[in-house]
């Protein structure tokens, strides 16, 4: 059984197929891209994975469990995050407490602990206080810690989005559209630092993205979707010069 | 960072609290009982309006069945307290049902089963609606108040239907409420400043985001709900016996109303902001009293006008929302730390 399974899935919005017969396999430490045109199905994808959506018909494993249609907050305990591509930050949170929400899956003080203070309670918030504090350093948000969310500006809201998925301790994280917005600089240093994430808490990465400098520089393998089908599978070189590829992003060659 | 001064603001914190308690031992010596009971009224005010503000304003789920939560409170704590003489002159029509007839029991443990009854129908409720997004949960809580009403007038074995509840000891005082209060004010304060708390916003701020960091958003929306209803149940019960004659009209939608506007104009989401306007809500409402005598202005004789005051008031509440938009406090709490900046600075 592979670290990740995606099986024959099909996403059907009433007559509309948003996926159709999309396969995965992930080993631990790859790090993928997926891709496509708008609409293709991609962030779809995501959600089925993630369990936002259920797929009308196919099997997700992982870590040999079928996880098909479980709620999204079993999924993010069972090892997968995500971020998305509108970024969805707790705005009027501060940093340090959008990292620290995710951390409360794991807490294990119920109310009355939390509330009285209780001894237990205290050192797995403070646990959580120094971890996420050491999380916020590694995206060099730590000196804003005690700002509200909703006032960075965009690339660091995407930084701390993805500091807030690490700090579910996942296994599988998957980054919808990580470098949109981001100037060439910053995305320079995007690619540098999911490679560095990747390395640093052995993740395996899945990533959508339509910037295909990012796409070709840092995936080993990527998946192309169009019209919710799998039209190429392969390494970056491979992807480059496939024909169905190329049609799908610039159309066919019209022969006059 | 984060632990310094923590001594500081605990000691700043037990010194208000001495403060407050020594102005409520000279209130309660030197004050007329009207002036006792309007303030009696706004600590259960400030319970009310902090209980709704965890689910409203912090948890961000819109129920309106704040007062059907108050009424359960209000007969459970009425029904335990009341002595069994009592109980058989009230219930003339339908004797009271056994084993309800038989006992009494002294007022804090009546208010706290009161609690825990609004509490238990608070996760009942609960279950079903909560599954249920904005408006529709709205009117689904909504109809919860409405329905408690009418099986209130119609259990007449146990509530003595539309009669109501009569001669309770009037229990409720100064020392009972602003009890109540500071602990229902350090209980929720407590609680959104917990992991816990910062679940429960991030359900208010996005929550198919905090859904995909692992919070069980079914979960913590039921926890705001049955810790709302427990302290709306204890307000109920300090209310039943201030006013020691309780009916089902008295908990309609326009005591969740009331509690509304003292969340609105307080701040959705700022407990300070509830305090405030739960404070001084009775307050204003019975000093406008003024409004409706008979009064001569530049001459012109003016009747009394019964219900003027709110007209007045709904006038008031327009200033401050075109003013304020979201209500006095914003989201902002009152902290120890702003205070203690301001001195240290000087």
């Amino acid at each position: 059984m592979p670290f990740f399974k995606a099986d024959h899935l099909v996403m059907r919005f009433g007559g509309l197929v948003a996926v159709n017969d999309f396969n995965l396999e992930l080993q631990p430490g790859d790090l993928v891209g997926l891709i496509g045109p708008n609409g293709a199905g991609k962030t779809t994808v995501f959600n089925m994975i993630t369990g936002v959506y259920r797929p009308t018909s196919g099997r997700i494993y992982f870590q040999d469990k079928d996880i098909t249609g479980k709620r999204p907050d079993i999924i993010t305990a069972l090892g997968i995050a995500r971020t998305f591509q509108n970024i969805r930050l707790f705005t009027d949170l501060s940093l340090i407490e959008n990292v620290m929400v995710s951390y409360h899956v794991r807490l294990k003080s119920n109310i009355f602990e939390a509330v009285f203070k209780l001894p237990r309670y205290m050192r797995q918030e403070n646990a959580m206080y120094e971890e996420a504090m050491e999380l916020l350093h590694k995206v060099e948000l730590d000196h804003l810690a005690e700002e509200k969310a909703g006032s960075l500006p965009y690339g660091e809201q995407r930084r701390l989005e993805i500091a807030r998925a690490l700090a579910t301790h996942p296994k599988l994280l998957l980054l919808d559209e990580p470098a949109a917005g981001m100037n060439p600089n910053e995305t320079l240093q995007l690619m540098d630092f999911i490679k560095q994430i990747r390395d640093e808490f052995d993740l395996t990465i899945l990533l959508i993205e339509h910037d295909m400098k990012v796409v070709m520089g840092i995936c080993e393998r990527i998946w192309v979707l169009d019209y919710g089908k799998t039209i190429a599978v392969g390494t970056p070189s491979e992807i480059q010069n496939n024909p169905e590829v190329i049609k799908a992003y610039l159309g066919e060659e019209e022969y006059a | 960072m984060r632990k310094e001064k923590l001594y500081l603001r605990y000691l700043l914190t037990l010194i208000s609290i001495v403060i407050l308690f020594l102005i409520i031992w000279w209130a309660d010596g030197h004050l007329d009982n009207y002036y006792k009971r309007v303030l009696t009224v706004s600590g259960i005010y400030i319970i009310l309006g902090v209980s709704l503000n965890l689910i409203n304003g912090i948890t961000g789920i819109f129920s309106l069945g704040h007062a059907g939560f108050m009424g359960l409170g209000a007969y459970t704590a009425a029904l335990l307290t009341m002595s069994v003489a009592q109980k058989q002159m009230t219930f003339f029509i339908e004797p009271l049902i056994s084993p309800l007839d038989k006992i009494s029991i002294p007022f804090l443990p009546a208010l706290l089963i009161g609690g825990v009854v609004a509490a238990f129908f608070g996760l009942l409720i609960g279950i079903p609606t909560l599954r249920l997004g904005g408006d529709y949960l709205a009117i689904a809580t909504l109809g919860f108040g409405e329905i408690i009403v009418v099986v209130f007038n119609n259990t007449i074995n146990i509530t003595n239907g539309a009669l109501g509840l009569k001669g309770l000891s009037p229990y409720t005082n100064l020392w009972w409420t602003y009890g109540w209060a500071v602990f229902t004010v350090f209980f929720i304060t407590r609680l959104v400043n917990s992991s816990y708390g910062r679940a429960l916003k991030a359900i208010r701020e996005n929550e198919v985001a905090a859904q995909a960091m692992g919070v069980n958003i079914f979960y913590h929306k039921v926890l705001a709900f049955i810790v709302g209803a427990f302290f709306a149940g204890i307000g109920g019960g300090l209310l039943a016996h201030l006013l020691t004659t309780i009916n089902p009209v008295a908990f309609n939608f326009f005591l969740t109303f009331n509690i509304l506007i003292v969340i609105v104009i307080g701040g959705l989401g700022s407990i300070t902001g509830s305090v405030i306007a739960g404070f001084f809500f009775p307050i204003l409402l019975e000093w406008l009293r003024f409004i409706e005598a008979p009064m001569d202005v530049f001459g012109i004789h003016i009747p009394g006008i019964p219900g003027m005051r709110m007209v007045v008031f709904s006038l008031l509440l327009l200033i401050v929302m075109i003013f304020y938009q979201r209500g006095l406090m914003g989201r902002s709490e009152f902290s120890w730390d702003f205070i203690i900046k301001r001195f240290v600075k000087d």
